[in-house]
């Protein structure tokens, strides 16, 4: 028997609010399956379980906020048989009314009380639930047919459909919500709260780390010649951008110097096997996060592209995984885009790095005994200097050179 | 297509990536990345909706000639299939 508890989705966050349920007592759950909705001062996040078994009864209900580490629901371990019959017993998972919270004080150690007017929660899957944010459909207005009365996607069109909402079967499913996700708390706008969460993280990495910085310059001809080929052969959806040859040829170097790839925890330091990539989106609304890009190291420039365009996608639309905003072991931030030509870092704690990439820009290069002129980029690091030494440093850079130099093999 | 059909087609493209923008207010000379701070990625995303919509090949090698609103009427108009 395992416990799902409110996971840490940061490193400063305290409380987290269950948004929702996505399964029902007695379902069977896998290792990296979604069974929760949680919001964060950093947006909504879609929580994953860590181990298999059959999902036990919520010990913690939709819109309460609690602690992390708070139990929100045991996970069974179970049989085949026990589980079928436990499937075919679960009722619809449909939250109690606001006011019958506290007549279970047993339950959980319940923060800040729901608001009464939250809507009942019903078990809606992910995709669900962003259609009906598309089409305005209010989700207590809809009759789940899923599994344990859960509402469907299909559920969520005839009801829009029933109610004379247009549009109902055309709505495109790829295409993010605009707005913020979730309702602000009454008393701070999502954007106090986010920059609150940043702040928090900065000065305890100015606090705590001592950073070192190294920068080099970087000629990018050769990359840059091989992605045009590269990217005329391909229709415009496939094409790859420059930054995905920066992070794989990050994630090659940091294979070269490990020391830099890792957590600074307990007063040592501790490697990471992974290399899962903590690529900074800005948001829109203000504010950024950095999700991780899990195993670049092993990801081919083309499915790397996927990847990341995925995330930057689910970033923005408030839809990122519970793994995916906590597990990143080294970050990268690329201000290119804003016209800076060099980014000195602030490291997220624990990590030990962070690498920078400023414009991309046409520069005056002396090679050989001639000038000409290439278009280049200038790398940083930024990097804890209790972990590691600018000798280290330097030769990550020199690697991170050395990669790029040879884009085929990235 | 008309110009008028064209132009309601980037304005839409520009809207999915940046919702809280008006595209109506850019000037016709004025560099659309910079004026809606419009990343590299969001700028490919809207690439690929006008090759979709308007279902002009766009090169790599020809992303600098849409950077404005005029340039990027003039380019597709030139080009419509």
């Amino acid at each position: 028997m395992g416990e799902f508890r409110m996971p840490s989705l940061g490193a400063d966050m305290e409380t987290g609010t269950l948004v929702e349920w996505l399964v029902v007592p007695g379902q069977r759950v896998q290792r990296g399956d979604i069974v929760a909705l949680v919001e964060t001062q950093k947006g909504l996040f879609e929580v994953e379980v860590f181990e298999d078994g059959i999902m036990g009864e919520p010990l913690v209900q939709a819109g309460q906020t609690v602690p992390v580490g708070t139990v929100l629901a045991m996970i069974h371990a179970g049989t085949e048989a026990a589980a079928a019959t436990e499937v075919r017993a679960a009722p619809p998972l449909t939250a109690p009314a606001a006011g019958s919270v506290a007549e279970e004080p047993a339950m959980a150690p319940v923060v800040v009380p729901p608001s009464t007017g939250l809507p009942e929660r019903r078990a809606c899957s992910p995709a669900a639930r962003r259609l009906a944010d598309e089409l305005g459909v209010d989700l207590a207005t809809v009759r789940g047919t899923g599994p344990g009365g859960a509402i469907q996607r299909r559920d969520i069109e005839e009801a829009a459909t029933a109610q004379g909402i247009a549009g109902a079967t055309v709505a495109p499913p790829t295409e993010p919500a605009p707005s913020a996700p979730g309702e602000p708390a009454a008393e701070e706008t999502p954007a106090v709260g986010m920059r609150r969460a940043i702040a928090a993280a900065v000065s305890r990495s100015n606090r705590e780390i001592p950073h070192y910085y190294l920068e080099t310059e970087i000629d990018l001809s050769r990359p840059l010649q091989w992605l045009a080929t590269e990217n005329r052969q391909r229709s415009i959806r496939e094409r790859v951008l420059p930054v995905v040859l920066l992070l794989k040829a990050v994630a090659k170097a940091l294979r070269d110097v490990p020391e830099l790839n890792g957590f600074w925890l307990d007063d040592r330091l501790r490697v990471s096997a992974d290399i899962h990539i903590g690529f900074a989106v800005a948001l829109r609304r203000g504010g950024l996060i950095s999700p991780a890009l899990h195993h670049v190291d092993k990801l081919g420039v083309n499915e790397l592209m996927q990847v990341m365009a995925d995330l930057i996608e689910r970033t923005r639309a408030g839809r990122l995984r519970s793994s995916e905003a906590t597990d990143a072991t080294v970050s990268v931030t690329n201000l290119g885009d804003r016209g800076v030509k060099a980014v000195y870092g602030v490291i997220y704690p624990p990590q030990v790095a962070l690498v920078g990439f400023g414009r991309i820009t046409e520069r005056p290069w002396a090679e050989a005994g001639m000038l000409g002129v290439r278009p280049c980029v200038t790398a940083t690091l930024a990097a804890d200097h209790r972990a590691t030494d600018g000798h280290q440093g330097a030769l990550f850079l020199e690697a991170l050179n050395r990669h790029l130099q040879l884009p085929e093999e990235l | 297509m008309t110009e008028q059909e064209l132009r309601a087609i980037i304005f839409a493209e520009l809207r999915k990536v940046a919702p809280e923008c008006d595209p109506a207010t850019l000037a016709p000379d004025e560099n659309i990345r910079e004026a809606l701070d419009i990343d590299s990625y969001s700028f490919l995303r809207v690439l690929v909706g006008l090759n979709e919509k308007t279902g002009v090949d766009i090169p790599e090698s020809d992303y600098g000639k849409l950077s404005t609103l005029e340039t990027m009427l003039a380019y597709l108009m030139a080009r419509l299939p």
